[in-house]
């Protein structure tokens, strides 16, 4: 992770995580899935802990999942969010069947609640780097 | 196989003035302490054969064998655990005394909590945070309180845990830190202030939160069979372990958000002590979070998961209660010391040194550490 120019906070991916960023970029939400015995996993890294396969794919993921749990977050620990505040964090579970961690937005702290049905969106918070964000489900 | 059971004992114990704001680095802190310790132990900081530095602090081993001209250092090691790291620390020094490597390990730990870099910087620099920090940080989730508030959440929607629980530690811990001359808070707090304290990241109001401190604090672990001929009463380790949660390097990817690793220490530690929750006088828990206390006292088995929020309730962790548990303050109130100041509290209420704050008659007694995405580590000593 690095601070760019803004001092927003930015990933620093490596040649494993690479690609999930740049399917990020095209708008696109890539996990990874194993080759052999067709398991899903992130966050992204190398080996696959149900058979030990290092072959793997990305595949694109619905982007549709559930809040599992939430924090609203009141505290800017770095300055670039101090804008944002109160910003919602939610843990998401995707239906591939694992989470995520980002700004949930369009809601009400109020009306979260577990199992609410959300869907992932795109912010390009730069030229190059593009953030899931999750929104409710608008069918 | 062998075991660790009475292998070690806390030999010496050591600690710096505890403040917020300093003018000394943290290698002086810990070098202070650390002769402190030693010299508890009756030992010249010669006979030191043994070093694990905290990592994330100021000083290798190479540094201490420089200031205390140590002639032959046979052990070193680090134990990257974040707050489980002091008392896992404990377990990588009972298996070097164990073995025959080292008679006389330091675990030493000097911050500037206060006067250097605050946590939400700190973190993203920590080896632990690498995964949290490409995935999660960007979206604004950086320091602990973010990332560990979701897991209270979590609780709270599946047991009714409620803030008022949360509370009930936080006012214990307070009035144990009243007792304590070594401790930065020095003002009561009531559970009304505690709901009228700011939101940090809810569910975590400020009092749920522990606080930064500059200090230096260390032990010495010496062979058993050493630590009885030194100049103090021995403190034995009973039982020792560290326990890794589920996803260790995140907690978002973790099945279950309300085990931490010290549910899987906690039966190897009391198995080996021969010992149970029930044979407690008194408890040391890291508690960098009010929650983190109450999640801890389910996992080492106080309670079932669950039955935390309750089992706080009614004053059960204050002197006069059933677990007199925090009696120093505890990180939420004495000083964040990483939970070594947990360590050598424990060894003062074995050796009865626990002035105001003293249970009476305590022989046995637990030390949890608690760390990063919930690492867990534990530790159970006699006199």
């Amino acid at each position: 992770m690095i601070e760019n120019q803004e001092d927003r906070l930015l990933p620093e991916p490596d040649q494993i995580s690479q690609p999930f960023w740049d399917g990020l970029h095209q708008h696109r939400l890539l996990l990874q899935t194993c080759s052999d015995c067709g398991a899903v996993r992130h966050y992204p890294r190398p080996v696959c802990d149900q058979c030990y396969s290092m072959d793997y794919s990305w595949t694109e993921a619905s982007g549709r999942g559930t809040v599992h749990s939430w924090t609203v977050s009141h505290h800017a620990f770095h300055f670039s969010f101090k804008k944002d505040l109160p910003m919602v964090l939610a843990l998401i579970d995707l239906e591939e069947g694992v989470r995520l961690n980002c700004r949930l937005t369009g809601i009400e702290p109020e009306n979260l609640r577990a199992g609410l049905q959300v869907q992932v969106k795109f912010d390009d918070v730069t030229d190059a780097v593009t953030l899931p964000i999750i929104a409710p489900l608008t069918k | 196989m062998g075991s660790l059971k009475e292998a070690c004992a806390v030999s010496g114990v050591g600690e710096t003035a505890y403040t917020r704001g300093t003018d000394k680095h943290p290698t002086q802190l810990q070098m202070e302490a650390s002769l402190k310790a030693i010299d508890d132990a009756g030992l010249s900081p010669k006979d030191i054969d043994g070093v694990i530095p905290y990592l994330g602090g100021s000083a290798v081993a190479e540094e201490f064998i420089t200031n205390f001209g140590i002639e032959d250092l046979r052990f070193s090691a680090a134990t990257p655990m974040g707050g489980a790291s002091c008392v896992a620390a404990i377990q990588a020094a009972a298996l070097a005394v164990a073995g025959g490597v080292a008679n006389h390990v330091l675990i030493p730990i000097g911050r500037n909590g206060f006067s250097g870099p605050r946590i939400g910087t700190r973190v993203r620099n920590f080896p632990q945070f690498k995964v949290v920090g490409e995935f999660e940080m960007p979206s604004g989730a950086i320091a602990p309180a973010q990332l560990y508030a979701p897991m209270a959440r979590k609780h709270m929607e599946l047991y009714g845990t409620t803030s008022r629980q949360f509370a009930e530690i936080a006012v214990t811990m307070r009035d144990h830190a009243l007792l304590n001359d070594n401790a930065t808070m020095t003002k009561p707090i009531t559970i009304e202030d505690h709901q009228n304290s700011r939101m940090i990241s809810d569910p975590l109001r400020l009092f749920d939160c522990s606080q930064e401190s500059d200090g230096g604090a260390a032990i010495v672990v010496s062979s058993s069979e050493r630590a009885r001929d030194m100049r103090r009463t021995p403190i034995y380790v009973m039982g020792v372990a560290e326990g890794h949660p589920d996803s260790p390097s995140t907690i978002a990817q973790r099945p279950d958000l309300t085990t931490l690793g010290v549910a899987k220490a906690a039966p190897i530690a009391f198995g080996m002590a021969g010992l149970g929750p029930e044979d407690m006088d008194v408890a040391e828990i890291y508690d960098c979070f009010t929650y983190i206390v109450l999640c801890q006292l389910e996992d080492l088995g106080f309670c079932k998961k669950g039955e935390g929020g309750a089992f706080v309730e009614g004053g059960r962790l204050s002197l006069k209660g059933a677990l007199p548990t925090n009696t120093h303050g505890g990180l939420l109130s004495q000083a964040h010391l990483v939970g070594m100041n947990h360590v050598i509290e424990l060894v003062k209420q074995l050796r009865g040194d626990g002035g105001k704050a003293q249970v009476p008659d305590a022989e046995i007694g637990l030390v949890t550490g608690y760390g990063d995405m919930g690492d867990g580590s534990l530790a159970i000593m006699r006199r």
